[in-house]
């Protein structure tokens, strides 16, 4: 069992959360990810390890509710446990050694961003943050963001920071040139989008891909992605890959597989939660 | 569930000593007995086993048909060598402890190769009732037998021998790791098995379906392993979590045992569209993950209109899959003939009763979607057989224009897997073939001293029952090479590599 032993809410569907996991903590690098499943029954889902502590034989999970699965996994309290932690999985992100790399995060997509960011720094790279979201209350991380580097948010309404997307963003900062690397992670959508606006400056440009997968070790072949003329699995050949040669169309389709049933887990869970609203109520009365 | 074996009734010893005993030709007038199934159109529709295990008299008539061969050719034919005259005459008395015990010593798992081993290629295809009708039906008496030790462990001695102190690490819980676990474990040394997924078992629980092998059954196999010492680390990936070289240092030999892994996909246009899937993907999520139930957290896709690539073992557990999650049209691709299907007879025969229908001699060439990318056909081509190839089977020709459509919405690819490079590329050190399989001497030890290895990682894809042998020479060989006695003096090695005849 993996206890937690901190947990945080980010924005209003995004948790950090710290738990035991020491092996893990010992041996992770930065771009990897765990297979975590809650208890007995639960789906397996893969969460990119956004941070480690060796002493303290910690992980933090940066979790964005959207299924039923994450939803489950995002309400979890400190001292609550998750059954099982497998991991690390992936390969670790290939790193700049010096020069100027600009980060670009959407949504839960900043949390994975966060340790490449802290990794560049420590490189002696100097880092341009990118960041967005919706509105102010979905923009994370800024602080932690802000203390490795430099920080540029944006907002789809304007309520903080640039309003507009966080393309908008990078391609100014293409304009003044000097940039040696993008990291991209986000949606497809904006991955896709960075993608397609760094190809014309050549700017070598890399993406977190989250395919569907079981196992996590490449034995069940869901995570399949087709990158330049060859079939990769995310999960042992990523999950980052040069974002030039992704099929991104592809991915997002492939994401759209289980749509139907993750709808309908979610109405199942939303059910559950209203007759346990009703029950409280009975107790109560 | 499954319905446990019969037992044998209180007085069964004394019965069997009142009763005079038959001449050979009294044996060789019985007739072989039929194993009591689920009838195949209620089957289909459910996940419950197909077999249902011979009842106490059905299995003392067939036990009457073993005429003790002074030189059984059986035992040669089983790649872990087991004593089989030895059991059924134990049976036959009625002396069920005895029959158990003998079969427990010589095979660590027999509930489970009592329900999945091609018998009808290994012992039974060498009986010598095979000259004069049908074989003893040995896999029936073994499952039988290991079906009653399960319920009945209390009335089994223990022979785990006195500690060594020695510590073994095995990587991988499947059918090779659980049975050199066992042995080992047996001779004395400390067990440490990890397992990549969060339940032990490997393909036995990720793989074979629960119509064919009960998790229960498995399960129970596995907690009499841990009662009996072995401990089992979950949620270890050895090349992610651990390392060979860091293993070494805590363990006083390894043995890897982490099965065969990636699977190979049609190579054929198409093959990304939503609605295909791996075998060993489909299959993981309906076993391991529970996916059969509806409510399960974790989903699977229902086809209507199934197609399964491939004629072995995994596709006629994917395709009977397919049925029992509701598919109306389940069907077989296959690129040679009916004479060629690798997979086990029984399994042939059960997907036919099933209503599964088998296209011999088509190979895919494109899988076709809809606007959405969803599949909606496999498009095939059909195939002639041209002279022998390297594994001795006829060669497949594509027929030049008769390329044709079946109309489906799921594809599931069971054409075979390749080596995973996760924990060989954690240890450079390790020799492995073109293909990625570990490379082993005869005894099973790898490149690196010390290191062992066995089953699909060293074999490719091969059967359960070949990983349990080379799992049981393993554990010999390592016993030996903790006892500092190098090269080993025990026999069973080169005849176990004898006995493997690919099935």
């Amino acid at each position: 069992m993996h206890p937690v032993v901190e947990r945080e809410q980010l924005s209003p569907n995004v948790v950090r959360l710290v738990v035991e996991a020491p092996r893990i903590a010992k041996v992770r690098r930065p771009g990897q990810f765990v297979i975590v499943r809650k208890g007995p029954g639960a789906e397996r889902i893969p969460l990119t390890i956004a941070d480690n502590d060796p002493e303290a034989g910690t992980i933090t999970l940066m979790i964005q509710a959207i299924g039923a699965s994450t939803t489950e996994l995002t309400g979890l309290q400190v001292g609550d446990a998750i059954q099982d932690v497998a991991g690390p999985l992936g390969a670790e992100t290939h790193l700049l050694n010096a020069g100027h790399a600009v980060c670009v995060g959407g949504g839960v997509g900043t949390a994975v961003l966060l340790p490449i960011v802290r990794a560049l720094a420590a490189n002696g790279v100097s880092v341009t943050s990118i960041i967005g979201g919706r509105s102010k209350e979905w923009v994370i991380l800024e602080r932690e963001l802000r203390a490795v580097g430099e920080v540029i948010t944006c907002t789809d309404d304007g309520s903080y920071g640039r309003h507009g997307f966080v393309t908008q963003a990078l391609q100014d900062e293409l304009d003044k040139g000097g940039i040696d690397a993008v990291y991209a992670i986000g949606p497809v959508p904006m991955m896709k989008a960075v993608a397609e606006m760094t190809r014309p400056y050549e700017v070598p440009t890399q993406v977190s891909l989250n395919a569907i997968m079981v196992d996590g070790t490449g034995m069940c072949g869901g995570c399949r992605v087709t990158i330049g003329d060859e079939t990769k699995y995310a999960c042992v050949d990523g999950p980052e890959f040069d974002a030039h040669k992704v099929n991104f169309q592809e991915l997002a389709d492939r994401l759209t597989t289980y749509r139907s049933f993750e709808q309908a887990a979610l109405a199942r869970q939303a059910d559950e939660d209203a007759k346990g609203a009703c029950a409280t109520t009975e107790v109560k009365a | 569930m499954t319905d446990a074996a019969s037992p044998a009734p209180a007085g069964g010893s004394d019965e069997g000593e009142a009763k005079a005993p038959l001449s050979n030709k009294e044996r060789m007038a019985i007739g072989r007995v039929s194993m009591p199934e689920q009838q195949g159109e209620v089957r289909a529709h459910n996940f419950g086993e197909v077999n249902l295990g011979l009842t106490y008299q059905l299995a003392m008539l067939e036990a009457e048909r073993c005429i003790q061969c002074p030189k059984p050719f059986c035992v040669e034919g089983c790649p872990v060598r087991v004593n089989i005259p030895r059991f059924i005459k134990a049976l036959r008395d009625g002396d069920m402890p005895a029959a158990a015990e003998s079969l427990l010593s010589d095979n660590a798992l027999p509930c489970v190769t009592g329900r999945v081993c091609p018998q009808e290629s290994q012992c039974e295809s060498v009986c010598i009732r095979t000259k004069k009708g049908d074989s003893v039906a040995i896999g029936y008496l073994e499952r039988y037998v290991a079906d009653w030790a399960q319920g009945n462990l209390d009335k089994l001695p223990n022979h785990i021998g006195a500690r060594t102190g020695k510590k073994v690490g095995i990587v991988g819980s499947g059918p090779a790791g659980l049975t050199a676990a066992g042995e080992l474990n047996k001779l004395g040394h400390d067990v440490t098995v990890f397992e990549a997924f969060h339940a032990p078992g490997g393909v036995l629980i990720y793989g074979i379906p629960e119509f064919r092998l009960p998790k229960d059954i498995v399960q129970a196999e596995v907690d009499r392993l841990v009662d009996e010492g072995v401990r089992i680390e979950v949620d270890a990936i050895v090349g992610r979590t651990y390392t060979i070289p860091e293993l070494r240092e805590t363990y006083d030999a390894l043995f890897l045992a982490v099965g065969a892994g990636l699977p190979v996909f049609m190579d054929v246009p198409g093959e990304n569209f939503k609605g295909v899937y791996s075998a060993n993907e489909y299959l993981t999520r309906v076993n391991l993950m529970g996916a059969w139930n509806a409510d399960s957290a974790t989903p699977v896709l229902h086809g209507q209109r199934v197609v399964v690539v491939g004629g072995g073992n995994v596709a006629m557990d994917a395709v009977r899959t397919a049925r029992r999650l509701g598919a109306a049209e389940a069907t077989i691709v296959y690129r040679r003939s009916a004479d060629e299907l690798p997979a086990r007879k029984e399994e042939v025969h059960h997907a036919g009763d099933e209503g599964v229908v088998f296209k011999y001699l088509t190979a895919p060439v494109e899988v076709l979607a809809d606007e959405n990318r969803w599949v909606t056909g496999l498009r095939c081509i059909e195939m002639e057989l041209g002279e022998p190839d390297a594994s001795g089977r006829r060669r497949p020709t594509k027929v030049p224009g008769s390329e044709f459509t079946i109309d489906c919405d799921l594809v599931v690819v069971a054409i075979g897997t390749r080596a995973n490079p996760l924990l060989t590329g954690s240890a450079p050190e390790l020799t492995v073939n073109e293909y990625g399989y570990l490379l082993a001497d005869e005894y099973g030890m790898t490149s690196l001293p010390g290191v062992f290895a066995g089953g699909d990682i060293v074999r490719g894809a091969a059967t359960v029952i070949l990983a349990m042998g080379d799992g049981k020479k393993s554990a010999k060989a390592i016993d030996s090479w903790l006892r500092g006695e190098w090269p080993p003096t025990d026999p069973m090695a080169p005849e176990a590599e004898a006995a493997a005849t690919p099935a």
